[in-house]
């Protein structure tokens, strides 16, 4: 692996996106769009001419032996011509379908104008995190599945791609940002249980309003699910770390490896420790299995297992500073086709598989994950194994992983998800000879609040129960993410959060 | 929050004792409880390991190891005064306690050390203790003066004879099981293969048995799933279903399997740290 690369240093822009189009006609569009618009103005024709511009990103062969960022981001040229690609509709269909409805016209528009610094600032009005939101929303079921734009090219990859864009912009102007304004204090004190992104969103908006806050995370180093879940080339930490110390500057106190129900009750925090609210944001965190026979065998992992090992513990530099060990497999079965199933898929990869196998028991349409992570998953290698789902895990005699057993299915009438429903196909077993096998299947609510808070209401899933205001069964205390939606988004999350914030805000108002 | 290392000492062949701070910590536990440390704020291994003893004034918890590995030994190496940069905890459901009438706690190596705060639990509600301890010889026994305080009976035994009697554990806890009345509960910490041989005799003499298992783990919150075990057929998660087990129905050889899953890069770990002490001088 090349040294310069693994310690994250600039890597050579290797775009194979527009890998037809140089620069220097981007930026030759760019100026004759200028010109014309200063001129006679752009009609939507000649924005829905434009060509949508692709993402550099770097080369698959090369990505396949190192975790930097897959995704290079926009140059400024591609940025500004992007946003002109974006109508201006007077209804803005796309904020609709933003969980936590970014003024997303104003700032495609600021960009289209150059004004990347007021862009940001549009964002910022309604999220915290758009370096993050950026690169890991599923926009093209969100804002960019409403595009007018993509609905005109009758493709909604060719809608107006604001997920970039988001990007774009909170990258280049994230030393600008100045932290956010806090009112004077309160004198009342919230404390914020988990770092992930809802956590962060209720912090800052908490503090905002003048409370001293508190945030609770059980790892020894904060972001939850953004730092030991998603893989550094999809999220490089260092995003993570800074938006983070965003929420410091502001005055919020972080503390690590305290265990919410174990190092203190929730119950001891509000009554002992003088904290007047809190909010409950400790993520799904407890992998589902599928009670298969050999899921005990060495192995086999959940991806929460795989991923924390390869990203928070940094087992893909074991013996060269990281004490944290991870399989060193040959060849690999991922379970499931969600986001977490291609991070697992492109981690092994990355760790050094042959052969990479992601099984899934629908076809590409079902799947959950975002469009763009498939295709980097199949660019990488991955080898997509549809219509299949696993029998057993078959082991050798020292109760290692020797080989998955799968069926074959088909697709049946639709299920309640509106999906059709997957159908084993009798007598269709087959099986292939892997020595790992990873389970990213999804999570189920993590026990360990429930089990320390007599009087919170749980739902027969073991997810809290809350009003449409994140309110819980207990006065005081609100919760959001995972551990109410069961598995969600960061963007879910950070609504949630928000939405629980402006309710624990009033609450402390009245209280 | 770091962690400062108040007083330690090396209490057996490879086997250290030290007293951490740890406040918070120290307030929370019960026993059966353990914490997750790593030494380092980065990217040094989280091992779980027991809280053998605390002390609520002066917020400090006791932790004894075994040095088996890279973080055990660089466990080992640190000195009072040192700081510890994680500890998560407590961990785990905590030991039910009732009064059983006569409970045998049977103790193997460095099991002593998570058996020590049962026992007394069991012992303040009214337990008659039956303690077996054993070790492979003299100088790994562990503990046994702390056993003497809490317990009302305490068989002491190694493997080759060097201190007290020479057997198996497995050989008083038949005794004691076949008395009439037989004890009404066992609680047996240690090796994996001495645990799963002492619940071979408690079943056959119909004894209940709890185990605690430490088995791989990560987070130690459910989160990671690395520590799961099979119980009575069913995957368990030994952080948060354990770490305290229903021994006649766990499944000890796939358990013994996985603790042997990063055996060779666990090796090479601790065979490279041992390298660079030599190298900085600490093995003198």
């Amino acid at each position: 692996m090349d040294e310069r690369q693994r310690q994250g240093g600039p890597c050579p822009p290797n775009p194979s996106g527009n890998a037809h189009v140089t620069e220097q006609e981007t930026r030759r569009l760019l100026q004759e769009l200028l010109q014309k618009q200063a001129d006679a103005g752009l009609r939507p024709k000649d924005r829905l001419a434009i060509p949508p511009q692709e993402m550099p990103q770097q080369d698959a062969a090369v990505r396949r032996g190192n975790v930097n960022e897959v995704a290079l981001g926009y140059t400024e040229e591609q940025a500004r011509l992007e946003a002109m690609r974006c109508l201006q509709c007077r209804n803005a269909p796309c904020v609709e379908g933003c969980p936590v409805r970014i003024r997303i016209r104003e700032f495609v528009g600021a960009i289209a104008q150059g004004d990347y610094r007021k862009a940001l600032e549009i964002i910022k009005e309604n999220s915290l995190l758009p370096a993050v939101c950026g690169r890991v929303c599923p926009q093209e079921v969100q804002c960019q599945e409403k595009c007018t734009v993509g609905l005109s090219l009758k493709d909604v990859s060719k809608a107006v791609s604001i997920g970039r864009l988001e990007r774009f912009v909170a990258d280049r102007e994230q030393d600008s940002a100045a932290a956010p304004a806090v009112a004077p204090a309160t004198g009342k004190r919230v404390a914020i249980i988990g770092s992930g992104p809802g956590g962060i969103v209720a912090a800052a908006d908490t503090r905002r309003a003048g409370h001293d806050v508190t945030v609770f995370e059980a790892f020894h180093k904060p972001g939850g699910v953004m730092v030991y879940g998603i893989p550094e080339f999809r999220l490089p930490k260092a995003i993570v770390r800074e938006e983070l110390r965003t929420l410091e500057k502001m005055g919020v106190k972080i503390v690590t490896n305290f265990i919410v129900g174990r190092t203190r009750t929730i119950e001891q925090l509000m009554k002992e420790d003088g904290f007047d609210a809190v909010y409950v944001g400790v993520g799904a965190g407890l992998p589902s299995f599928m009670s298969i026979e050999g899921e005990s065998l060495v192995g086999v992992y959940s991806a929460n297992e795989y991923l924390t090992r390869a990203n928070l513990m940094k087992a893909y530099d074991f013996g060269k500073g990281a004490d944290t060990p991870i399989a060193k497999s040959r060849r690999v079965a991922v379970i499931g086709g969600g986001n977490v199933a291609m991070d697992s898929a492109r981690t092994a990869v990355r760790l050094g598989a042959e052969k990479v196998y992601l099984i899934y028991r629908r076809t590409e349409k079902e799947m959950p994950a975002r469009v763009e992570e498939v295709h980097h998953a199949k660019e990488e290698g991955v080898e997509f194994h549809l219509l299949q789902n696993p029998k057993r895990i078959l082991g050798d005699a020292g109760g290692s992983v020797a080989a998955i057993e799968c069926l074959r299915y088909e697709l049946g009438e639709p299920d309640a998800s509106g999906r059709r429903r997957p159908v084993a196909i009798p007598g269709s077993e087959f099986q292939i000879e892997v020595d790992t096998v990873i389970i990213a299947i999804g999570n189920l609510a993590n026990p360990l609040i429930r089990q320390t808070t007599p009087g919170l209401e749980f739902n027969k899933w073991g997810n809290i129960v809350v009003d449409e205001h994140c309110r819980t069964s207990m006065p005081g205390v609100f919760a959001g993410g995972d551990i109410v939606l069961g598995a969600a988004t960061v963007i879910l999350a950070m609504g949630q959060g928000r939405i629980a914030a402006a309710a624990m805000n009033e609450y402390l108002a009245e209280k | 929050m770091s962690h400062r290392v108040v007083a330690k000492r090396q209490i057996g062949e490879e086997v250290f004792w030290a007293e951490v701070e740890a406040p918070l910590i120290a307030q929370a536990r019960k026993p059966g409880q353990f914490i997750i440390l790593s030494i380092d704020g980065n990217y040094s291994e989280r091992i779980p390991l027991t809280i053998a003893g605390a002390n609520a004034a002066a917020g400090t918890i006791e932790l004894i190891w075994q040095r088996v590995g890279k973080t055990t030994a660089e466990l080992a190496d640190l000195s009072e005064g040192d700081e510890i940069a994680n500890i998560a905890g407590p961990l785990g459901t905590p030991t039910h306690i009732e009064r059983f009438g006569a409970a045998v706690c049977v103790g193997g190596g460095i099991g002593n050390a998570p058996l020590l705060p049962i026992a007394t639990a069991l012992k303040q509600v009214g337990n008659r203790i039956i303690a077996i301890l054993g070790a492979r010889d003299k100088s790994r026994m562990i503990l046994e003066d702390r056993f003497a305080e809490v317990s009302d009976e305490l068989i002491v035994c190694t493997d080759d004879g060097s201190y007290g009697r020479k057997a198996l554990v497995t050989e008083p806890l038949k005794e004691v099981c076949g008395r009439d009345p037989k004890p009404g509960h066992a609680f047996v910490i240690g090796p994996t293969p001495m645990m799963k041989f002492c619940c071979e005799v408690t079943r056959s003499f119909g004894v209940p048995t709890q185990v605690s298992l430490n088995t791989i783990m990560i987070d130690g919150t459910g989160m990671c799933g690395g520590c799961r075990v099979e119980v009575d057929g069913k995957a368990k998660f030994v952080c948060v279903d354990g770490p305290e087990f229903d021994g006649h129905k766990v499944n000890f050889d796939l358990m013994i399997k996985r603790l042997n899953a990063y055996k060779s890069q666990e090796q090479q770990a601790y065979d490279q740290y041992k390298q660079h002490r030599c190298r900085i001088g600490l093995d003198g």
